[in-house]
C-alpha cells in the first residue's frame, strides 16, 4: 500500500510529522557536511577544520536527543498506525544510523589530527590513495539515501543499497594494498593503521546508509528487508 | 455449501418464516451500485460462521453490499469503520437481530457451523442462545443480579433444580470476572452496579446460556478506561471457549483485543486481515486513511 499523502483530520498531527521529518533531514544534511569536512581536513592537512568537525559532533548528538524526544511524544499522544507508524519508526531508526555516521566522521577527523599534528613525516600519497574514491562512494550513498528519504522514493533507496557492495569491494582491495605496503616497508605500519581506521570508517558509513535505505523500503512497502539477499531486497522493494 | 439465498421481511420478534428463495442472487441484481471488492483473505482456517454475499436493505437503502466473510472458531474478530458503514448492521445479521426491523430485508447466506441461520427450520430464540449479544449500553433487566443471570438458563429449560441454577449463575459471574464484587449482594438490583460492572453482568448473562458466539456492539464505549481494560482482559479469556465478534469505534481497542480485523466503508467490506497487518500495513487506501485519521 503506497503512502497516503492526504492530510490528517487533525492538522496538528500533519505538522508534527512534517516537523519530525524536517529535523531528520536537517540532521542528515549536517552529517553529510561532517563527512565531507572530515575527508577534506585529511586531504588538506587542515587541523583547524578537523577540530571543527569534532566539535560539531555535539550538535548532531543534540539533534538525535531532540528527535527522540519528539518521536516519543508523537507515539504517546497520537498512537500512530499504518503508514504513520512506519514513517515514525523509520525516521527513528534512521536517526540512530545518522548519529553513528556522525561518529565515523568524527573518527576520521581525529585521524587527521593524529596523522598531521606530529613532527614525524606525513604519510606518503600512495597510502592515502584509496581514501578519496571510497569517501566519494560513501558520501554518494549517504546523499542518495537522504534524497530517497526526502522524496520517499523506493527506487533511489534500492540504488543506495546496491552501492554498498561496491564500497565493500573497494574496502577489501584497499585493505590488500595496505597489507602489501606494510609488508614491503614496516616503517609505514603506523600510518597504514591510521589509514585503515579511516577506510573502515568510510566502509561503516556505507553500511549505515544501506540501513537507512532499508528503512525507506519498509516505510513505503511495509516489507522488512533487513538481513535478506540483495535479490530479495530488490524483489520486495520494486514489487507492485 | 448450501447456496440458498434468503430474503426476510419479518415483523417484530421475527422468529417466523423468512421467505426462502431457491435461486441464487443474479449478478444483474448486484450491479446497481459501485460495489468495492474486499481486499484480503475472507476465509478462516476453522470457520465458526460463514457469510456469503450478504446484502441488507433498509427500505430502499442498500446498507450492506455483498459481504462475504468467515468468522473463525475461538477468534476475536473486530469490525471497524466510520459511522453508517454497516458494521453494526452486519453484526446484527449474525443472530438475526435485524429481523425485528420491519423495513429490513436481507439476502445472502449465513451459516453457523452447518446450519443456515436464515433457514425456515431455525428457531430464532435458540439461535440467539447460540449467538449471544452484548450491547453498547449495559442493559441489565430490572431484576436482581442473580435473576439477571438465571433468567436465560431458566427460560431455555437448561437446568434442573435450584442447586444447579446456583452453580451456573456463580460460574457465569466467575467467568465474567464479576463474582468477587457481587457474591455478597446477589439479591440487589442489577442496576445498582457501576457501569463497568453492569456490562460484565450483561456478559455473564450472555454466557449463562452457553453460547458459541458472542457478538459485542461497542461494549466499552460507555465505560471508563479501567472498566474497559477489565472487559478487554475478559474478552481475551473468553476466547478460549467462545468465538467473539466485536464492533468498536476505538481502533486501539480493535488492535488490542482482536486477531483479525475487518474494515467496513459505506456498506462495503473493504479489507479484512490479521490485525497486526491491518494496523501496520493495510493494503487498501480507504483502510489506511481511516486508521490513520485521514478522513476529512
Amino acid at each position: 500500500m503506497p503512502i497516503s499523502h492526504d492530510a490528517h483530520t487533525v492538522k496538528q498531527f500533519d505538522a508534527q510529522l512534517a516537523n519530525l521529518r524536517n529535523l531528520v533531514l536537517e540532521m542528515g544534511g549536517l552529517v553529510e557536511d561532517q563527512i565531507k569536512n572530515a575527508v577534506k581536513s585529511l586531504d588538506d592537512e587542515d587541523l583547524t577544520l578537523a577540530r571543527e568537525v569534532i566539535a560539531r559532533d555535539q550538535i548532531i548528538n543534540g539533534l538525535q536527543v531532540k528527535i527522540d524526544e519528539d518521536t516519543i511524544t508523537l507515539i504517546a499522544t497520537r498512537q500512530p498506525v499504518g503508514s504513520d507508524l512506519r514513517l515514525i519508526m523509520s525516521l527513528s531508526k534512521a536517526v540512530t544510523d545518522l548519529e553513528r555516521i556522525g561518529d565515523e566522521a568524527e573518527k576520521i577527523a581525529r585521524m587527521t589530527i593524529k596523522t598531521y599534528d606530529v613532527v614525524s613525516s606525513p604519510p606518503s600519497a600512495k597510502l592515502l590513495r584509496d581514501v578519496t574514491p571510497m569517501a566519494k562512494l560513501a558520501t554518494d550513498m549517504l546523499h542518495g539515501c537522504l534524497d530517497a528519504l526526502a522524496r520517499v522514493d523506493v527506487e533511489m533507496a534500492v540504488n543506495v543499497a546496491r552501492g554498498d557492495d561496491n564500497l565493500d569491494q573497494e574496502f577489501q582491495s584497499a585493505l590488500r594494498r595496505l597489507i602489501t605496503y606494510m609488508m614491503e616497508d614496516p616503517r609505514t605500519i603506523g600510518h597504514a593503521i591510521s589509514v585503515l581506521f579511516i577506510i573502515k570508517a568510510l566502509e561503516r558509513i556505507g553500511d549505515h546508509a544501506k540501513n537507512i535505505a532499508e528503512y525507506i523500503i519498509y516505510l513505503v512497502k511495509g516489507k522488512d528487508v533487513r538481513h535478506v539477499s540483495m535479490d530479495t531486497l530488490e524483489k520486495d522493494a520494486l514489487a507492485e | 455449501m448450501n447456496t440458498t439465498t434468503i430474503e426476510t421481511k419479518t415483523a417484530l420478534d421475527g422468529a417466523v418464516n423468512p421467505d426462502v428463495r431457491e435461486a441464487p442472487l443474479s449478478s444483474a441484481q448486484i450491479t446497481d451500485y459501485d460495489h468495492r471488492q474486499t481486499v484480503g483473505r475472507i476465509t478462516a482456517d476453522n470457520p465458526k460462521m460463514a457469510c456469503r454475499e450478504v446484502n441488507v436493505y433498509y427500505s430502499e437503502k442498500h446498507a450492506l453490499r455483498q459481504v462475504s466473510l468467515d468468522i473463525g472458531a475461538n477468534e476475536v474478530i473486530a469490525f471497524i469503520g466510520p459511522s453508517g458503514c454497516g458494521k453494526s448492521t452486519f453484526l446484527r445479521c449474525l443472530n438475526r437481530m435485524n429481523d425485528t426491523i420491519v423495513s429490513c430485508r436481507i439476502t445472502g447466506h449465513i451459516q453457523l457451523d452447518q446450519d443456515n441461520i436464515y433457514d425456515k427450520s431455525i428457531d430464532v430464540v435458540q439461535l440467539r442462545a447460540r449467538v449471544g449479544m452484548v450491547f453498547q449500553k449495559p442493559n441489565p433487566f430490572p431484576k436482581s443480579i442473580y435473576e439477571n443471570v438465571a433468567y436465560g438458563p431458566r427460560i431455555h429449560g437448561m437446568i434442573n433444580g435450584k442447586a444447579e441454577l446456583d452453580e451456573l449463575v456463580y460460574a457465569s459471574l466467575e467467568r465474567a470476572g464479576l463474582i468477587k464484587e457481587v457474591e455478597k449482594r446477589m439479591d440487589e438490583p442489577g442496576t445498582s452496579l457501576s457501569g463497568g460492572q453492569q456490562q460484565r453482568l450483561c456478559i455473564a448473562r450472555a454466557i449463562a446460556v452457553n453460547p458459541e458466539v458472542i457478538l459485542m456492539d461497542e461494549p466499552c464505549s460507555a465505560l471508563d478506561p479501567i472498566a474497559t481494560a477489565k472487559i478487554e482482559e475478559l474478552i481475551d479469556e473468553l476466547r478460549e471457549n467462545y468465538t467473539i465478534v466485536i464492533v468498536t469505534h476505538s481502533m486501539q481497542q480493535a488492535a488490542r483485543v482482536s486477531q483479525r480485523t475487518a474494515y467496513f466503508h459505506l456498506g462495503d467490506l473493504i479489507e479484512v486481515g490479521e490485525t497486526d497487518q491491518i494496523f501496520t500495513n493495510p493494503r487498501h487506501k480507504l483502510t489506511e486513511d481511516y486508521i490513520t485519521g485521514r478522513f476529512g
